[in-house]
């Protein structure tokens, strides 16, 4: 088995600063989510686009600090 | 059941604390660190009677929740690429064809006509501004949907159910209990007629 390079005392500091940040940006895509879906039932349509791209790059990064977190096991 | 396997067991379910264990046992089985990480011989009674593997608990719960909020942001990505297809779908499928609504002649300024856009929609309000002005709008108002008056002399549409106001140049509404504009026509002129080319239903 790998050993990690932290110490048990080290990583939930890391653990919880990811969490923090997976939290931070996933309201954020909700927020995203409620104005652009206000926006289209309203008829603006030029919010749609932008709005899934911001959500999408949200996701890549919360998608890339999960796989942080498995390889700091 | 053999009185030394019930041992076996019993021993099994025992708290293991670190510095009361075999190495054997320290080997094998999860060692259930106290939250001061003082010696087993000090910790109360209690801590004994109900223990919880610090470990495990502390750490997979944590991964475990973060594993699910990456889940919900995956949801919300599809939520949004789904307001997208819809947009791209609305654009594909032009619901507003070109469509004559009236002659320039027909109307003298000031004058207001009813018609319907696309066939079949809820009436449109048709009024002539000025000598090549025209502007359109749904003739309900978006309060409550009473039937809307325009006013071109004082440059407002007018609500008499409730004393709702519009603005005739924008749609917006200026005064009364309507917080919706007018969903708008878009209008052509051309050749002394005028034409509906689409809708506009922008809420702010």
């Amino acid at each position: 088995m790998r050993k990690s390079r932290f110490a048990r005392s080290q990583r939930m500091p890391i653990l919880n600063g990811i969490l923090v940040i997976v939290v931070v940006l996933v309201v954020l895509q909700l927020w995203l989510l409620t104005a652009s879906t206000n926006a289209y039932l309203g008829g603006d349509e030029a919010t749609a686009i932008p709005a899934a791209a911001v959500s999408c790059i949200c996701l890549l990064l919360n998608i890339g600090l999960l796989r942080y977190l498995y390889r700091l096991d | 059941m053999t009185s030394s396997s019930s041992r076996q067991q019993r021993s099994s379910r025992e708290p293991q604390f670190i510095g009361a264990q075999s190495k054997d046992a320290q080997s094998t089985r999860p060692q259930t660190v106290p939250p001061d990480r003082a010696h087993a011989e000090t910790q109360p009674r209690w801590r004994k009677d109900f223990p919880i593997d610090w470990v495990e608990s502390d750490y997979v719960s944590r991964r475990d929740l973060i594993k699910y909020v990456v889940l919900t942001s995956g949801a919300f990505a599809v939520g949004q690429a789904y307001i997208v297809l819809k947009t791209l779908q609305n654009k594909a499928q032009s619901l507003y064809p070109r469509s004559l609504i009236a002659d320039v002649e027909e109307l003298p300024v000031g004058g207001a006509k009813t018609f319907t856009y696309p066939e079949g929609s809820t009436p449109r309000l048709l009024v002539r501004t000025g000598p090549e002005a025209f502007v359109a709008y749904d003739q309900q108002c978006t309060h409550l949907q009473c039937p809307v008056v325009p006013k071109v002399r004082e440059g407002k549409i007018h609500c008499p159910c409730h004393n709702g106001w519009f603005d005739l140049k924008t749609g917006a509404p200026t005064a009364g209990p309507p917080r919706r504009p007018l969903p708008r026509v878009l209008l052509e002129v051309q050749d002394a007629t005028v034409y509906a080319v689409g809708v506009e239903t922008k809420t702010l």
